[in-house]
């Protein structure tokens, strides 16, 4: 900061900058546009002017896509846990046990895979980022890393210890690699000790990561 | 093109051909266990350059073993991989 600097805030500065001398946070447009972003906007500029959908259309589609959360996983996955018979449905077709729910499982067909005492399953995409969007929402920052979708794959004990999951030595891992049209979603364990919890309440023991597979549910 | 059941042995292809292929590399001349027929879906293959017009190719889940994947895995006998195959790339194992 210049040492000519006037420190008296009493008039009118005209300037913007942060006293603290720490950086702004760079606004939006102070990144670089990169190709891909400048397609995706043209793209949608051109479809907008041939009439194939308006702007009003697409900002609605943004909008309910990113309204999505893992809360919708969660409360597919409390109704399992309560209900056996809707639980065989799930693994067996999840989309149209999901659409019981009055949930909207998206257009590629939802596989639900169950954790057991045998067995954990985590889900990746080595290729690119599939993930059940209609169901979790926007995935992290990690699940399209490509050191989660190498390891994961590759050394999958190690990767979930890192997130805190120690599997046991008789149970299995079973990875599910989202490489073509099916999204997953992992049915976690139901904690011990919730017994007495309802279904509402069952459904905020279940995160995010519980339905990615990198953790188990806990019971509070 | 073979019609797999559920239990059955295939091997996938080692071929590298360029384009949308979602046959991952690391098991590219592998044998596994069927899984699951999934259904039939256009090929990704095609669809990626703009072309819609052919027979859907049907989709199988392949379960591998780790060690077979990954030969110095440390891990399981019983720890898997899941992957989506279409038919194309795969072929009864001998």
């Amino acid at each position: 900061m210049s040492t000519e600097h006037p420190h008296n805030h009493s008039h009118d500065h005209g300037h913007d900058h942060d006293h603290s001398g720490a950086p702004k946070q760079p606004d939006t447009e102070d990144r670089a546009l990169t190709y891909h972003a400048a397609m995706a906007d043209a793209v949608a500029d051109l479809l907008i002017a041939k009439g194939v959908f308006n702007a009003d259309e697409l900002r609605a589609k943004i909008e309910t896509m990113q309204s999505r959360t893992p809360a919708l996983g969660a409360k597919v996955v409390a109704r399992a846990w309560v209900d056996d018979g809707f639980k065989q449905r799930l693994i067996q077709d999840g989309s149209s046990a999901v659409a019981e729910l009055g949930l909207d499982p998206g257009p590629a067909p939802l596989t639900v895979v169950e954790n057991t005492a045998e067995t954990h399953n985590v889900i990746v995409c080595t290729l690119c980022s599939c993930y059940p969007v209609f169901l979790l929402g926007k995935s992290p920052d990690w699940y399209k890393s490509r050191e989660y979708r190498s390891r994961v794959v590759r050394e999958p004990r190690t990767v979930l210890a890192e997130f805190g999951t120690d599997i046991a030595e008789d149970q299995a891992v079973r990875v599910h690699d989202s490489t073509a049209d099916l999204r997953y979603m992992v049915l976690p364990c139901r904690p011990e000790g919730t017994e007495n919890l309802s279904e509402s309440e069952l459904t905020t023991l279940v995160t995010r990561d519980s339905l990615i597979g990198v953790i188990e549910c806990k019971s509070e | 093109m073979s019609d797999f059941q559920p239990g059955d042995t295939v091997k996938v292809g080692t071929r590298f051909p360029i384009g949308h292929v979602r046959t991952p590399y690391y098991c590219r001349g592998l044998t596994g266990e069927v899984e699951r027929r999934v259904g039939t879906f256009k090929n990704p293959e095609e669809l990626a350059y703009g072309r819609a017009d052919h027979e859907p190719l049907t989709l199988y889940r392949v379960r591998f073993r780790q060690k077979d994947i990954w030969p110095d895995y440390k891990g399981l006998d019983a720890d898997t991989v899941d992957i989506e195959l279409f038919e194309n790339w795969l072929e009864p194992a001998a």
